[in-house]
């Protein structure tokens, strides 16, 4: 039923924000065709009047004291990783595309 | 060889206790051992090794038990930590060049429990790229190869982990399992895997996969050894808001009497009949082999074998990797090129956040990686979402309606772990993906249901020589009844071989020494 196009697998890849090359978008339209061709019986073969589980044992109603914990990173600690950073804060390049 | 890394964690934790040995010594020996027999020219189980802080913890439980403290059970046997779980003072990279040199600034809660259990950490084991594979041949840093046989892949994505323990790197290793990765490297590497009821060990500081499926457990060479580390690892975390509010049951103790004479009498076991049950079909003949040798020790052991179906598991793969895709898609926006780990800036144009978070996501993930989050990322989109996600979320409902219809008319479900033993490195990882999926079928199921799995080696394949796994599933919370009847069978399986399974295993300096690494030897 289902035929992934090349133009589709590059908008996936927009929206997922990886960068890719002509042979990695061409070598995943093929990919992602059989996978979604194998997934195709799974959706035929549901009916509408099941409900839908999304977690494996449903908890409810957990909550916790509106108060700060004692597993806060510091400032610092919560910067030590970022690739740059600066008075304190992640420091990220132009959000807008203009000079 | 020294004697001490043949020891089992329990062995070793009675021996500690007993003043017989210290932990320094012990530590060491599995410290030389790994540098003997890891590595590239090795079999690449460690990204990192804990050489120093490790010492350092065994020497102070020696200090503490020489005092006379009270220490815990396992204090100063020393353990392995997946490379997806956070650690302070180790780098921590989910086996990808995103984390290359990440360093946390904390410990995850396993983390955590294992060093108020002050287990000596020997290190961080390889994986697959943020645990997405079967066979550890997506890490970032090389595969791990099994220790069996070198040309073998160790299954995946805790490869690393399973390695270790059966090639007597360490006793003991963490490893997560979100679709069988803990399970299935235990069945091609010849140890014993847990994934727990979801929600009985906390996941937080576990770099995310896919979140309703993501689960920690233990790995070892016994099942007595697994119960003892799942004891130390469980338990409510109010970090992690799926964390089970719950008292721990006494998994050891449950261990220990199922090795006791009689335990597996009356046990009602079911037999799935599309896993295995029937003709086998779909599964190697030497699985299936070892799978009704061990079925047949249970019969006689006073167990009643039973078929069962769970007609749904035909849709798990689909619906799985549906689930698993879409929750990929959306834990792994965070890597982004801000918060940590890598950044690439693009050499031309402009540089916008959009474009270099774009350039840094094509740099630092892999193929599999990226092949799972465009899955995900389609399953979700506008036009999909009912078709694929909405249907998969619709099968998980039906897979836990089975497995409840299964355990109204039996105690355990019974199938083999992998319907292959250890396929050889290269050996899939060309054309269709769906290849290797296909291999995950008996493990998938329990994720998707949450229920609670054990993988023990049920012999070797008669064609190849290598582990066969089986694996038994309990009803959520009850991993006490895993342990229990997993521990019966693996005290059949041992009286029938005459020595324990782990002790099989072909000298690993050996065959490290005696193998081409290509060329280089």
């Amino acid at each position: 039923m289902s035929a992934i196009t090349l133009e589709q697998v590059k908008h996936l890849a927009q929206l997922a924000h990886i960068d890719m090359t002509d042979d990695e978008l061409e070598a995943l339209t093929q990919e992602l065709d059989v996978i979604v061709n194998s997934v195709e019986s799974m959706s035929e073969a549901i009916g509408d009047d099941i409900p839908a589980t999304s977690h494996p044992i449903p908890l409810s109603n957990v909550f916790r004291e509106d108060v700060v914990g004692d597993t806060v990173l510091t400032q610092e600690q919560a910067l030590s990783g970022a690739p740059d950073a600066q008075d304190g804060k992640f420091r990220v390049p132009a959000i807008l595309n203009e000079d | 060889m020294t004697e001490l890394i043949k020891l089992t964690a329990a062995e070793a934790a009675a021996k500690l206790a007993a003043g017989e040995i210290t932990s320094v010594e012990l530590t060491q020996a599995h410290l030389d051992h790994i540098a003997a027999t890891d590595g590239a020219q090795g079999l690449n189980a460690f990204l990192h090794v804990n050489a120093e802080e490790a010492l350092a913890e065994a020497a102070a439980v020696d200090a503490d038990r020489a005092a006379g403290k009270e220490l815990p059970a396992l204090a100063g046997v020393p353990i392995a930590i997946k490379d997806l779980i956070v650690t302070k003072g180790q780098p921590t990279t989910a086996a990808s060049k995103m984390l290359e040199g990440w360093m946390s600034p904390y410990d995850g809660t396993v983390t955590q429990k294992v060093r108020a259990a002050r287990m000596p950490i020997l290190g961080k084991t390889n994986l697959d790229e943020f645990a997405m594979g079967s066979s550890n041949e997506h890490s970032a840093f090389g595969p791990v190869r099994n220790p069996w046989d070198l040309q073998r892949v160790p299954g995946g994505s805790g490869g690393g982990s399973a390695a270790a323990v059966s090639a007597f790197q360490a006793p003991l290793a963490l490893g997560t399992d979100t679709g069988g990765s803990i399970r299935q490297p235990a069945a091609l590497t010849g140890s014993v895997g847990v994934k727990p009821t979801y929600g009985s060990v906390s996941r937080s500081g576990v770099i995310a996969m896919a979140s309703s499926l993501d689960q920690v457990g233990p790995c070892a060479r016994t099942v007595l050894d697994t119960a003892l580390l799942h004891e130390v690892i469980a338990g409510h975390d109010p970090l992690d808001s799926t964390s089970l509010n719950e008292p721990v049951p006494a998994f050891a103790q449950a261990a220990r009497e199922g090795a006791q004479e009689g335990s597996l009498k009356g046990l009602r076991v079911g037999v799935i009949k599309e896993l295995g049950g029937g003709s086998g079909k779909g599964f190697q003949h030497g699985v299936i082999a070892r799978f009704m040798d061990s079925l047949e020790l249970l019969q006689a052991a006073g167990a009643e074998i039973v078929e069962v179906s769970l007609p749904s598991v035909q849709h798990a793969i689909s619906a799985y990797y549906m689930i698993m895709s879409s929750e990929v898609s959306s834990n792994l926006a965070r890597y982004d090129g801000v918060r940590y780990g890598l950044r690439v800036v693009p050499e031309d144009g402009p540089v916008t956040i959009e474009r270099v978070m774009a350039a840094t996501r094509a740099a630092g993930f892999g193929n599999e990686v990226k092949r799972r989050i465009i899955l995900g990322t389609y399953a979700l989109s506008a036009g999909n979402f009912e078709a694929y996600y909405g249907a998969a979320l619709k099968v998980r409902t039906l897979i836990q309606r089975d497995y409840a219809a299964a355990f109204e008319k039996v105690d355990v479900l019974v199938s083999p772990t992998s319907p292959t033993t250890a396929f050889k490195l290269g050996e899939k990882t060309k054309g269709d993906p769906t290849a290797m999926y296909l291999g995950d079928i008996a493990t998938v199921p329990t994720n998707l249901a949450g229920v609670p799995s054990i993988s023990l080696p049920a012999g070797v394949a008669e064609e190849d020589g290598m582990p066969v796994g089986i694996q038994f599933t309990a009803p959520a919370r009850e991993d006490a009844r895993l342990y229990r009847v997993a521990a019966g069978l693996e005290k059949l399986l041992t009286d029938k071989w005459g020595a324990p399974f782990y002790t099989r295993i072909p000298d690993v300096t050996e065959t490290i020494r005696d193998f081409d690494f290509g060329g280089t030897k």
